[in-house]
């Protein structure tokens, strides 16, 4: 019904396009001067037919259903239901008109469903002809305007900057989106764990919070000791310290060589070759470090008689750092690459050879963008999920030893979210807190690392 | 004192040397680590594009299907085929006692009936009389045959018995054993039997995930990069805008699935698990990364042909709309493009709006619940059986795939139809 409606509507959009540019050209006819260009009258009555259709749909999509939940409600209101109990029966009304309903029907509800029936249908007959008739008295009152030839373009460019403007919102409210989703499950979270102990506590085990049964109150005193966070932000910055360990040599090595040695053949290849290391999709070399790294390191260190287990830090870390090393290596390259070439020159004329000048100038010039491109790469680090999840342990262990297994932030939620989840509950919430500590950490590197290279690019160009 | 000098030169020199060799080998190991990294996946993978059979007699008997003498197609189609595909299988070896009779009927996947069903229906005069059929074989014999499988452990380690492997090899003298084109990994949902798993509904997931995404993420990001590049004026408000987009483009995935999560299932009350969802969460994530790209190739437009445009008459409106955006869009495409990919490869924020769920039905429209493509990798790469193993490889080897036609295509658009300005 929707669609029929909507369909209609765009159609009659278009014929009143066709009507305005119309109009104009017959008002072009008598010879008057016209004030834009005729598709400008045509815009003009399509944009008076799409605004109030919008806004009726939106109305409509808000305010219907509240109004016909009270409306059926009604018959309750006096019967002394609470709440919940009053949704119950909503809910099983609708399910009932739906026909998807399984349990005992009694004729209350009964009565209620066909109720609810009816108001719905009267609430879509009401919407069309509402719809339909707001329409044609906007578009004809628009078709009156441009018929005494009043200004058309201004209006038109008016409404496109205006949408032009609500389009570049859309990243200001995913940020808000971010930051509501995370905010108010942290803050429940915070209201049974205190923030003490979340920070400072050393053990971490929210399976423990999920055996319990659902019809005990929430006894703080049971979390106790169960969302301690501790080994899990060490488990992070272990991991993202051994990435970075392998990525930071092998990612500013190449970037300088290729800045600096390559010939613009090995360049024209190499570069878009390590570059497909950043293409891979981050599960498939968790399948990689889990399948193949993993053991691998496992056989090795038991054949010098290490103890490895086949869940190891180093594993998960080690191939991060290898996703991580084109971040590392792009980002340096052109950091050096825009190092003006009258600082070589210099170091050249004084008979320096080419290490000493990119050790001495060119590298001390290139720092603070180096600095940055690093920063992004321990942001990387740090937020990466699918590798920690498959590669790494998931039980947290509080360990700088790189052949045992760790957790990390990210791994953790997705272990407590996977499945099922039930709002509420601290062990959900756990996730979000530690969601939010994520998002403002990243946020922090993020902030800092892209000053730092704007205000080198700033000083050279 | 000049042998002294002379010393001091060459071990410049061989510091020189060694700085140089320290590059080159850095760009080596990231050269060998990509091609450790293809090789294992391709060696592991391709043999998953085939598929082991077993060609085993069946005899159709009308008695046990409980069919009378002329059935119509529906009676075909309800008969009873367990009791004779249980035969046909007992029947290669007669001497089996029960135990052994069981690991016959496990050497063919879980639903070989439905495979001599099919036999029938093709065929309906087959009725009470015998016909080798081709069977798909289970999935730990499928790896014996591809010699994935260690058969040299004793064993109580395998999953395979000693007698299956006698009756397999009996098979395979006899030359009953034939390994063909595995034509159900593109065309099966997934499934818990290795051998019948399918990337078909993962497949399909995904490509309705990357619509969703490009139909919402496109036009915003195009329309705000337009925005911020030719209309919006320089003030804090608009720096604020910007410095969000950036920072957005470097949040971790999975904080978007945490957004999918609490505000579009939470709140909106969307339906868990489905294309739409993920495509919405994946549309928030690729949002900056077009727009950076709009940005730059609305920048590239060098201002010469605005300042035409306008001195013709034109409104800023118009000479944006007519001149500076289609010259902008070959850039903007490829951007899209290269956004997309990414999107198609993301995997975490997925598993968080539920998009993990076991899904053995092929989804008809972004409504039905659907996993993804590297969800799919996640999914099987967890999972215990050995003949999953390859299969994971080979569906890596299918998302590589599209990962590089899509970057290629990203490629073609930019070289063949961006203007260069000089």
């Amino acid at each position: 019904m929707n669609l029929i409606l909507f369909t209609f509507i765009v159609l009659l959009g278009f014929t009143s396009y066709y009507f305005g540019r119309k109009k104009a050209y017959t008002i072009q006819s008598t010879k008057k001067r016209l004030t834009a260009l005729p598709q400008f009258y045509g815009y003009y009555l399509a944009i008076w037919c799409a605004i109030p259709a919008f806004i009726i749909f939106s109305l409509w999509a808000i305010f219907e259903p509240t109004i016909v939940k009270l409306l059926v409600l009604n018959d309750y209101s006096n019967q002394g239901y609470l709440d919940d109990e009053l949704n119950l029966i909503y809910e099983k009304t609708k399910a009932l008109s739906r026909g998807q309903f399984t349990g005992e029907i009694t004729p209350f509800i009964e009565a209620s469903a066909e109720k609810y029936l009816s108001l719905r249908s009267i609430a879509q007959s009401s919407k069309v002809v509402i719809v339909l008739t707001i329409i044609i008295a906007s578009v004809a009152y628009a078709y009156k305007r441009i018929s005494s030839n009043s200004r058309t373009r201004e209006p038109v460019e008016k409404f496109l900057n205006a949408v032009l403007f609500t389009a570049s919102l859309a990243a200001i409210l995913t940020t808000i989106g971010i930051v509501f989703s995370l905010i108010f499950q942290t803050i429940d979270f915070f209201k049974v764990i205190p923030l003490f102990d979340f920070v400072f506590g050393t053990h971490w085990y929210p399976a423990k919070a999920f055996v319990r049964d659902s019809s005990e109150a929430l006894d703080p005193s049971m979390y106790s000791d169960t969302f301690g966070a501790v080994p899990i932000f060490a488990g992070t910055f272990f991991i993202a310290f051994i990435a970075m360990c392998v990525a930071i040599p092998i990612g500013l090595m190449s970037g300088i060589y290729l800045a600096e040695y390559a010939s613009s053949k090995v360049r024209q290849y190499a570069k878009p070759l390590i570059e497909i290391l950043a293409g891979i999709p981050t599960v498939v070399y968790g399948f990689f470090a889990a399948l193949t790294v993993g053991p691998f390191l496992k056989e090795l260190g038991t054949s010098m008689g290490l103890e490895v287990s086949a869940e190891s830090a180093l594993a998960a870390g080690g191939v991060m750092g290898i996703m991580i090393i084109p971040f590392i290596s792009s980002l340096s390259d052109d950091v050096i690459t825009s190092v003006p070439q009258s600082l070589r020159d210099g170091s050249y004329a004084m008979g320096a050879t080419k290490s000493e000048t990119i050790k001495r100038v060119i590298f001390p010039a290139a720092l603070p963008g180096i600095v940055g491109s690093i920063l992004l790469g321990v942001s990387r680090a740090i937020g990466e999920t699918m590798i920690v999840v498959m590669a790494s342990g998931l039980a947290a262990n509080l360990t700088l030893n790189p052949l045992e297994s760790t957790s990390t932030i990210t791994a953790q939620i997705v272990v407590i979210l996977i499945g099922d989840q039930a709002f509420g509950d601290p062990k959900t919430q756990a996730a979000f807190a530690l969601g939010m500590s994520l998002f403002l950490v990243t946020l922090c590197l993020n902030i800092v690392a892209l000053r730092v290279v704007k205000k080198y690019r700033e000083k050279y160009e | 004192m000049n042998k002294n000098k002379e010393q001091l030169l060459n071990k410049r020199y061989k510091a020189e040397q060694r700085f140089r060799l320290y590059g080159q080998s850095a760009i080596f190991m990231a050269l060998l680590f990509l091609t450790i990294f293809i090789f294992k996946i391709f060696s592991t993978g391709y043999s998953a594009f085939q598929k082991t059979w077993l060609i085993v007699p069946v005899n159709f008997d009308a008695e046990l299907m409980m069919l009378d003498e002329n059935p119509t197609k529906q009676d075909i189609e309800d008969a009873d085929y367990y009791e004779i595909a249980l035969q046909s299988m007992w029947n290669l070896d007669p001497n089996a006692n029960e135990d052994q009779q069981n690991q016959l009927k496990r050497m063919v996947s879980y639903f070989f009936e439905r495979e001599i069903k099919q036999e029938l229906l093709k065929d309906p005069n087959l009725l009470g009389k015998t016909k080798e059929v081709y069977l798909t074989a289970s999935d730990d014999l499928d790896q014996v045959f591809k010699g994935n499988y260690p058969r040299d452990l004793p064993e109580d380690q395998r999953r395979v018995s000693d007698y299956q492997l006698k009756i397999f090899d009996q098979l395979v003298a006899n030359g009953n054993v034939e390994s063909k084109f595995n034509i159900s990994f593109f065309t099966n949902a997934d499934s818990r039997e290795a051998e019948l798993a399918g990337i078909a509904s993962s497949f399909m997931g995904s490509i309705f995930s990357i619509l969703v995404c490009l139909m919402i993420a496109f036009p915003v990001a195009v329309l705000a990069a337009i925005y911020l590049e030719e209309f919006a004026p320089k003030n804090r408000f608009t720096d604020f805008i910007e410095v969000n987009i950036n920072n957005l483009a470097a949040v971790p995935s999975i904080v978007f699935g945490l957004l999918g999560l609490g505000v579009l299932l939470a709140i909106f009350q969307l339906p868990r698990s489905t294309p739409l969802v993920g495509g919405i969460t994946l549309s928030l994530m690729t949002l900056p990364t077009i727009i950076i790209a709009a940005r730059a190739s609305l920048k590239a437009v060098p201002p010469s042909i605005r300042e035409a445009a306008l001195a013709m008459g034109a409104s800023r409106m118009q000479t944006t709309m007519h001149h500076t955006v289609p010259l902008s869009m070959p850039g903007t495409l490829s951007g899209t493009i290269i956004g997309l990919a990414q999107a198609l490869g993301e995997t975490a924020p997925l598993i968080l709006i539920g998009m993990v769920a076991f899904v053995n039905t092929i989804p008809g429209s972004p409504m039905d619940p659907a996993a993804s493509l590297p969800v799919q990798i996640y999914i099987w790469a967890e999972s215990a059986e050995r003949g999953f193993v390859e299969k994971v490889s080979a569906c890596i080897m299918v998302l590589l795939g599209f990962l590089i036609i899509m970057n290629l295509f990203a490629q073609i658009i930019r070289h063949k139809f961006e203007k260069k300005w000089s």
